[in-house]
């Protein structure tokens, strides 16, 4: 058995800002991510980000994950990172078991921080398991990690700003992107985005969901039709679009399974994109000295992750002992930057979704 | 639409630009038309031309009396939504942010390209910057007929 203070459980955004706070506050920490490199879906991001310089606005993502990795190896001492590594266990005495290298490994933690992340939704239409039909995240580490085309002729379906962006960077593949097809009768994502697909030539259909899949061995074809306003097919709208892949980005849930193991009070908030823990305001859930950061407890853009990695890391290292010599003015920052991100219209969904999991504090 | 196609209304872009005597100097066009949580425009401006303040979701504001149209915010802008215009006799000159290979070269002439996606014109290339300040989002300089000030928005490889 290993002995730790704090695990923390991914190292994407939410889990690297996270590390390196504790580390500035004088807590060291276990970063357990199960690929084999760090920075989570920032390695593949090869956009511009939003929000401002605190959350590193106008770097591509794969920048971002950079900064963030380099700051935490500039800690070699406190932080411990452990890559191709998965958590298959986690129990109420804070005990964490891990696979690595196909080996177990158990270890004795005082604290942790899970920033699992979310994984993408699924969509269920007939064959929609033909070759050829990905999810958004696939196609994007295919383009963007690999260097693999996914395709020749793409359809996406979804137009938030995953949808938007990832069309965007197939066709700067090179990839013919026939159309987004939207469900709702407004685009979801930023406007920008939409338009900058839109001057590209392609179009943006709302109103619009797909039908079935086509293909004996692999896609070759979607059937799309128009929906009413109470989400129903209009019959005779029906129109085939020929394609060898098919992008599907209809959203991300929270990966909180983890969380269920040692029963954490959890709730199915929609807005938040599924079941979420219950949080106080350090982000600490029902079980004490267990903590998230990230979408796991919401899903938002990778900003706003950033941010309460900074806030969590900093508030765990406190609770255990080591309160950072700036913790107050700190704590003030990273809350005001999340009031900040979450404050226009596109926020509405996350400051609903937390209101309905917010701990009572007296229950602390 | 916008919100259904992600096509400006001519109104919308209208408001964005100055009068045409502010616009023979080149001044900076910002087409975020959306309360979202960014600011760099404002933050990367060397002259304080662009206020968005306190709250990030603010869509900017172009003092184009302090603008000189240098073009920073056009490759610093995450959305790709600004471009610089002029007007210069008979032609509109544009800077605008390209992400696609291969780039344009100076002299070259490409199809002009309306919000749409249709070619409306040609967009004789004028200047490449591609160095690395801009950060892989090259600033493309062109021009073309005056009349398409207000249409023309970005330049595509003629196929």
């Amino acid at each position: 058995m290993i002995n730790k203070d704090l695990v923390i459980i991914g190292g994407g955004p939410a889990g690297l800002s996270a590390a390196k706070l504790a580390a500035e506050s004088g807590l060291s920490s276990l970063v357990v991510e199960r690929d084999f490199k760090l920075g989570g879906q920032l390695v593949k991001q090869t956009h511009m980000f939003f929000g401002s310089e605190k959350q590193y606005a106008k770097t591509r993502g794969i920048d971002i994950a950079k900064i963030l990795v380099d700051d935490v190896l500039k800690y070699p001492s406190m932080i411990e990172v452990m890559t191709d590594t998965t958590v298959v266990g986690l129990y109420k005495d804070k005990v964490i078991s891990l696979l690595h290298n196909d080996k177990y490994i158990k270890v004795q933690t005082k604290a942790i921080i899970i920033a699992t992340g979310a994984s993408e939704k699924v969509l269920a239409f007939p064959n929609n398991d033909l070759p050829g039909i990905y999810g958004a995240g696939a196609v994007q580490t295919l383009m963007n990690v690999n260097g693999v085309l996914p395709g020749h002729d793409v359809v996406m379906v979804g137009s938030g700003n995953i949808g938007l962006i990832v069309s965007y960077q197939l066709m700067q593949a090179g990839v013919n992107v026939k159309c987004v097809i939207e469900a709702s009768n407004k685009i979801g994502g930023y406007k920008v985005h939409a338009s900058k697909l839109k001057r590209l030539g392609v179009n943006i259909l709302t109103s619009h969901s797909i039908k079935k899949a086509n293909g004996t061995e692999y896609l070759e074809s979607i059937e799309i039709s128009e929906l009413d306003g109470n989400w129903n097919y209009i019959e005779g709208t029906e129109k085939i679009i020929e394609v060898d892949s098919l992008c599907i980005s209809v959203g991300l849930s929270p990966l909180s399974n983890l969380l269920s193991m040692i029963d954490v009070d959890m709730k199915y908030v929609n807005s938040l994109g599924g079941l979420v823990p219950y949080i106080d305001e350090h982000h600490e859930t029902s079980v004490k000295n267990v903590y998230v950061a990230g979408d796991v407890c919401g899903v938002e853009e990778a900003s706003s992750a950033i941010v309460e990695g900074y806030l969590t890391g900093l508030i765990v290292a406190k609770d255990l002992g080591f309160k950072h010599e700036n913790y107050d003015d700190l704590y003030i920052n990273f809350k005001s930057q999340l009031e900040n991100l979450r404050s226009g219209p596109f926020g509405e969904k996350t400051r609903n979704g937390l209101k309905e999991i917010a701990r009572d504090q007296d229950a602390k | 639409m916008l919100n259904k196609d992600g096509v400006a209304s001519i109104e919308q872009v209208k408001s964005r630009f100055p009068s045409k005597e502010l616009l023979l100097k080149p001044k900076a066009i910002t087409e975020c038309y959306e309360e979202i949580p960014c600011n760099p425009c404002s933050t990367s401006c060397p002259f304080d031309a662009i206020y968005i303040g306190e709250d990030i979701n603010t869509p900017p504001v172009v003092d184009f009396n302090k603008c000189t149209g240098c073009g920073i915010c056009v490759y610093s802008c995450p959305g790709l939504a600004i471009v610089t215009a002029q007007i210069d006799g008979d032609k509109a000159r544009f800077k605008l942010p390209y992400e696609f290979r291969p780039l344009p070269k100076k002299d070259e002439v490409w199809d002009g390209v309306n919000r749409s996606g249709e070619v409306v014109c040609k967009a004789l290339v004028l200047k490449v910057t591609y160095t690395a300040r801009v950060d892989r989002t090259a600033l493309i300089e062109v021009s073309v007929p005056l009349e398409f000030l207000h249409e023309f928005v970005t330049i595509r490889r003629i196929l």
